[in-house]
């Protein structure tokens, strides 16, 4: 059996499970879908009590804010497997995953995917939607794409950090949660340019976290602003590639973790 | 009394023993607050509009609801809620002691032990290097700790009501879940209540959420004195009224209908 096949298989075990608690998943759902919702509500005062941010407009952070949101929804539902992880390893579960026949971060991000994620993936969807028809933009495929890929580098960025996160364990064996700080601290930054808030702050999540690049720079080229932080539009058009470099790298670590790791228990 | 002291004193002993995360939740606390408070200076200094409140009352406010977050951030109180999953909710009408009073005591010991835990290192941090200022006059930190106190009392009271509402529900998923939405926005956890639209005013003043953090940091500030202050005060105390009555009236319902099986 490919990979493919095989994950699927895994997944539609895990959603058969989920879904024999259908009640839970759609109050779950439905309590994301709200919750974010009330969020976007209160920015949506704030704007109209100061007009504008930093010179941006409600719809133009709604962009910023669904690219984000979408990018984390995805991230969340998706390598939920490596969220557990901590668990796996306590219980010594993750001894049987390193005696099986396949790659092993296959077998955490096969785990789980959280399907009740799906009420932020709408709400953002709702707000993207919403803001792609308030500005005045023509949507051509190339923006389009760019869009897309920014989602998706987003993805892998988000996925990337959770993983991290996860590697953490084999030595910690608890998860570390301050590393909240840039995963649902990133989203809440992520709502808003970058350019708004403090050096150290932009430049932390530019180099060190680069979630400008999933979000404020090929924002900038969608929405064709000029950067006044000076990016250039090639900067802008590749940027989300870093998405993607920052979860090979995460990978890389992740490796060096199942190396380092000595199993747990008697 | 002493019953419920030993109740309030048992969770703090046991919640010192998270020290480590208590310190992860200190920090991701501060982080956010430190984002929150960048974005409202971003606000700020796009418009040069009259508002309610200055640019570092705004400041403080956030630094304020930041420290006392855990305080509007409930659900049901859990280990009441898996008593009555697990029908261990029998033993505790065997108790010398009024039923309500003691899941009352527990839903406020939930709330006030992990506050206070966290608050107070917050405080201190966000004063010394955050923006924070200090209260406006006496009068004003009187006013807000009267204000802070009421406000525990209303989250021991509409704890305590969430919870005693498993008794029909049994698995609380949907109130423990949804409430904090509704919570968060009107206590003025998200946006300071002053900063709303107008229209929105009466439905916010009229809410019990703004007890929990609006009424205690509008009075910090200096923005809530006098009569104004006592009025917030004396609403949260009907609130607080309303929601125990609610609850003790539930939880009478509840326990007539409820058969303990085994012997």
């Amino acid at each position: 059996m490919n990979a493919t096949s095989l994950y699927f298989r895994y997944i539609a075990v895990s959603i058969r499970g989920q879904m024999q608690y259908r009640i839970s998943f759609l109050v779950h759902a439905l309590a994301h879908f709200l919750i974010t919702g009330i969020e976007f509500l209160g920015l949506a005062a704030l704007f109209q009590r100061f007009g504008k941010i930093a010179g941006w407009t409600l719809p133009e952070v709604g962009l910023f804010y669904a690219m984000i949101s979408i990018a984390f929804a995805v991230a969340e539902a998706v390598p939920r497997g490596f969220d557990i992880l901590g668990r796996l390893i306590r219980n010594g579960d993750f001894d049987r995953l390193l005696l099986r026949p396949r790659l092993v971060a296959f077998q955490v991000l096969a785990q789980e995917l959280q399907l009740m994620r799906v009420g932020r993936l709408a709400q953002a969807v709702v707000i993207l939607l919403w803001s792609a028809h308030a500005l005045d933009l023509s949507w051509t495929a190339p923006r389009i794409a760019l869009l897309l890929c920014a989602i998706a580098g987003g993805v892998c960025l988000f996925s990337g950090l959770f993983i991290l996160q996860a590697t953490m364990c084999f030595w910690t064996i608890e998860s570390i949660e301050i590393v909240n700080c840039f995963t649902y601290g990133g989203v809440e930054a992520g709502q808003f340019p970058m350019s708004i808030y403090n050096r150290w702050f932009r430049q932390v999540f530019t180099f060190v976290i680069p979630l400008a690049t999933i979000n404020y720079f090929p924002a900038h080229a969608i929405l064709g602003r000029s950067d006044p932080l000076g990016s250039t539009a090639l900067l802008q058009w590749l940027s989300p590639l870093a998405g993607v470099v920052f979860l090979a790298i995460s990978l890389q670590f992740w490796r060096i973790g199942v190396r380092h790791y000595a199993s747990t228990g008697s | 009394m002493k019953a419920y002291l030993a109740m309030l004193d048992a969770r703090f002993r046991g919640l010192l023993q998270y020290r480590s995360a208590a310190i992860a939740g200190i920090g991701t606390q501060l982080f956010f607050g430190y984002v929150r408070v960048m974005i409202f200076a971003a606000f700020y200094r796009s418009s040069d509009a009259a508002q309610p409140m200055t640019a570092e009352q705004v400041v403080s406010y956030i630094w304020l609801s930041q420290a006392f977050l855990l305080l509007a951030m409930f659900g049901v109180e859990s280990e009441i809620a898996a008593m009555i999953r697990s029908g261990g909710v029998a033993y505790e009408l065997t108790r010398p002691v009024d039923l309500y009073g003691m899941w009352y005591s527990r839903c406020l010991a939930a709330r006030l032990a992990p506050t206070l835990l966290r608050a107070v290192p917050q405080l201190v941090l966000a004063y010394a290097f955050l923006g924070l200022q200090a209260p406006a006059s006496v009068s004003a930190l009187g006013w807000s700790l009267l204000a802070i106190l009421s406000g525990a009392a209303l989250a021991g009271a509409i704890s305590a009501a969430m919870t005693i509402s498993l008794l029909w529900t049994i698995s609380g998923e949907g109130i423990s879940r949804l409430a904090p939405a509704v919570i968060f926005l009107f206590s003025g956890i998200i946006v300071p209540l002053p900063l709303f639209p107008a229209w929105l005013q009466p439905i916010v003043q009229a809410m019990p959420f703004r007890g929990l953090i609006d009424v205690p940091f509008q009075a910090y500030l200096g923005l809530l004195t006098g009569t104004a202050a006592l009025m917030g005060i004396v609403q949260t105390w009907v609130w607080i009224a309303v929601f125990v009555m609610a609850g003790r009236l539930m939880l009478q319902r509840g326990l007539k209908q409820l058969v303990a099986q085994g012997g």
